[in-house]
């Protein structure tokens, strides 16, 4: 039988490895895998959570999540899209137009 | 075997999870992706094999490690649910599913539904080319 506490840590690894792809590579697209990686994270989190108090809320919340992924990808592909039309890069450090 | 299985799927999850962002080509950091959500989605499609135990604790990101410590000791037992492994498995994961989706989860797959349409809607008008009128007005 496999631990809940199992399941716990490798989803914590999941996410600090989301969560490490954030705030270190500099490419958007994989910024937003990363942000993929720590969703899935959480996935794994709520359904070990649900398998093991016997109750379904968890898995429902888990398919609304990954709904809600699609949504954000189609959304932040589309602002890569918009992004690389005016400045030709998807490099995050050369988006400073919002520090002003 | 349900260990092995564990063991094998959280090891594939976790390399394909660190070679996603490590890879320079994100061609290959896409692959990569891939391989972590199909293996993410076996792993959680094995939770039915066994069960029993319940340890309930929440770990955060900045103790992470002090936390899992201390998880992986828990006796504590937290409140069961009304969704036993045998009742679910005697209509099906599925069917399960589906049916507390479809009563007590109705508003928030409606809500979803609505949000996912204004993501594509958004996604569109986000993404589209401009148009060679526009082009002209701008560059006369």
């Amino acid at each position: 039988m496999v631990p809940l506490s199992a399941y716990v840590a490798v989803s914590a690894v999941l996410f600090a490895t989301g969560l490490i792809g954030v705030l270190i590579r500099r490419n958007f697209i994989i910024v937003l895998m990363s942000v993929e990686i720590m969703l899935n994270a959480a996935n794994i989190n709520l359904v070990a959570f649900s398998h093991y108090l016997e109750s379904m809320a968890g898995q429902i919340v888990a398919l609304f999540v990954i709904a809600i992924a699609a949504g954000e990808a189609a959304v932040g592909l589309a602002i890569i899209i918009v992004v690389f039309r005016g400045r030709l890069s998807t490099n995050v450090d050369e988006l400073n137009l919002l520090k002003w | 075997m349900v260990l092995f299985f564990f063991v094998y799927f959280s090891l594939v999850s976790i390399v394909a999870g660190v070679l996603t962002i490590a890879f320079r080509n994100p061609v290959h950091c896409g692959l990569a992706l891939l391989t972590l959500l199909l293996h993410v989605a076996l792993k959680t499609d094995q939770r039915y094999l066994h069960t029993r135990h319940a340890i309930v604790l929440f770990a955060t990101a900045g103790i992470c490690g002090e936390l899992l410590l201390l998880l992986l000791q828990s006796p504590f037992n937290g409140a069961k649910g009304d969704a036993p492994v045998i009742a679910v498995l005697k209509d099906g994961d599925s069917f399960a599913v589906g049916i507390k989706m479809f009563s007590d989860y109705l508003l928030p797959f409606e809500i979803v539904g609505v949000f996912l349409l204004g993501a594509i809607i958004g996604a569109i008008v986000l993404a589209k080319t401009p148009s060679s009128v526009d082009a002209e007005q701008e560059n006369p």
